[in-house]
């Protein structure tokens, strides 16, 4: 197995390190070279401070500050017939540039065309709710808060959407590990059995390259069935693949494997 | 009274075969074995095509009861998450001696390529597992000769013993 590595700079340093690599960028493209995104960005910009707006893959994508989001998407909604939220959630870029990217994906069934409203939010800021515009925000808020801890203001049941209640730790952020941390990787035999319990159940096996055919607690053996945790020698004779005992079994048949039909006809 | 004379024990002379308690019992057992529907992901549904009239799982004796308290075998089909496991324990719980569970495809027996935070890595951390079927997902066939080995184990314990309950600790 690959060793796990904290991934807490991942950001910050370089995959490539070419100095003449360049990542690659989706090409941005100026908002005017789409009149229906030009009037939307207008109409916009009129009653709120754009930040940055450009055309990214046929999407307007729009900078605002995190407090007019409500303001922004009511607008949208009532005036510019962006009547679907599809999406919402966030992106983490903390160790990037110290904050969240949220984003809330916007289609215009009428107009056929999609904008994505974002904002940034520094770490432990929160977010006014936009579930009274659109039910759909109702979940993918209390997911984003799951996944991230961005907490959201005046939402109706806000709690833990995907992972337990009494779960520690937000799973989407770049800097929580794979395979859990030290309450993760514990949590279920803590739960259950409590704290003793943890030397006699043992870590978890995080190793799914291992295999030892004479480990008969772990290692099904198919055609060669053992009970469970019995030694096994070297070089052991094959076990026959038949499930019934020799001498028979009371008041049942005894299933003769030469006596039996093989159907190779599907459609007998 | 018949005039000719009965061989009691022989030839099918009368309705009677002698056998010990311990072979009625387990006969018993092994050809009644209510599975508990406990689909949990993909492998759930090679559990009900398993049941269904193809591969038809009641000429066994085995039916799929939608009670814990009804059921002796749990059919762990799936993958267990964390935020399921204590669930799990209750459900195993609630199910009466003796019982036994089958762990189905790879994501029970040792979270399979889930190999992450959310799921727990092997359904015997939680409950004690009889027998572990491989595959992802195991064919309906696998599953009818697991519980086939089922009954063969089953079979070769001892019924009236009192039986000690079976705890992971
Ligand atoms: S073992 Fe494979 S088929 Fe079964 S639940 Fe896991 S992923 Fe699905």
């Amino acid at each position: 197995m690959r060793r796990y590595v904290p991934k807490d700079d991942v950001q910050k340093k370089a995959y490539y390190t070419d100095r003449y690599w360049v990542a690659p960028q989706v090409p941005k493209e100026k908002v005017a070279s789409d009149k229906v995104f030009a009037e939307d960005l207008k109409a916009i910009k009129a009653k709120f401070k754009v930040l940055d707006a450009y055309i990214q893959v046929e999407q307007m994508v729009v900078y605002i500050r995190p407090e007019d989001n409500v303001a922004v998407l009511e607008l949208m909604k009532k005036e510019l017939a962006y009547t679907q939220l599809s999406e919402m959630s966030a992106v983490d870029f903390l160790s990037q540039r110290g904050e969240f990217d949220v984003f809330y994906q916007m289609l215009s069934m009428s107009k056929r065309k999609r904008i994505r409203v974002k904002c940034t939010l520094k770490e432990g800021e929160a977010i006014e709710s936009v579930e009274k515009l659109f039910r759909s925000a109702d979940w993918s808020e209390r997911e984003m808060y799951d996944m991230f801890g961005i907490k959201v203001n005046n939402h109706p049941f806000f709690k833990r959407i995907l992972m337990p209640d009494d779960w520690e730790g937000h799973p989407l952020l770049k800097t929580y590990p794979l395979h859990g941390d030290e309450f993760a990787a514990w949590y279920e035999v803590d739960k259950i059995f409590g704290k003793e319990a943890r030397d006699i159940i043992g870590p978890e096996i995080r190793d799914d390259a291992a295999v030892d055919r004479y480990d008969t607690k772990r290692f099904a053996r198919l055609g060669h069935e053992v009970p469970y945790g019995a030694e096994i020698p070297e070089g052991e004779p094959a076990v026959k693949t038949e499930y019934q005992e020799d001498d028979g079994v009371f008041l049942i048949e005894r299933f003769e494997k030469d006596n039996s039909t093989v159907i190779t006809d599907r459609d007998r | 009274m018949a005039q000719h004379q009965v061989k009691f024990t022989q030839d099918g002379g009368l309705p009677v075969a002698l056998t010990t308690i311990d072979k009625v019992v387990n006969w018993g057992r092994s050809n009644s074995l209510w599975a508990l529907t406990y689909g949990l992901a993909c492998c759930g549904i090679e559990m009900m095509a398993s049941g269904a009239s193809r591969y038809d799982f009641d000429r066994f004796g085995t039916i799929f009861r939608a009670s814990p308290r009804q059921a002796d075998v749990l059919i762990i089909a799936g993958t267990l998450t964390k935020k399921h496991a204590e669930f799990i324990k209750r459900l195993y719980d609630q199910m009466t001696e003796p019982r036994w569970v089958i762990s189905m495809g790879s994501c029970a027996n040792t979270g399979g390529m889930f190999n992450t935070y959310a799921t727990v890595q092997g359904a015997d951390r939680i409950v004690p597992v009889d027998l572990y079927l491989p595959g992802c997902a195991p064919r309906p066939e696998t599953l009818q000769y697991g519980v086939m080995l089922l009954q063969k184990k089953i079979r070769s314990e001892k019924a009236i013993k009192a039986q000690k309950p079976k705890r992971l600790l």
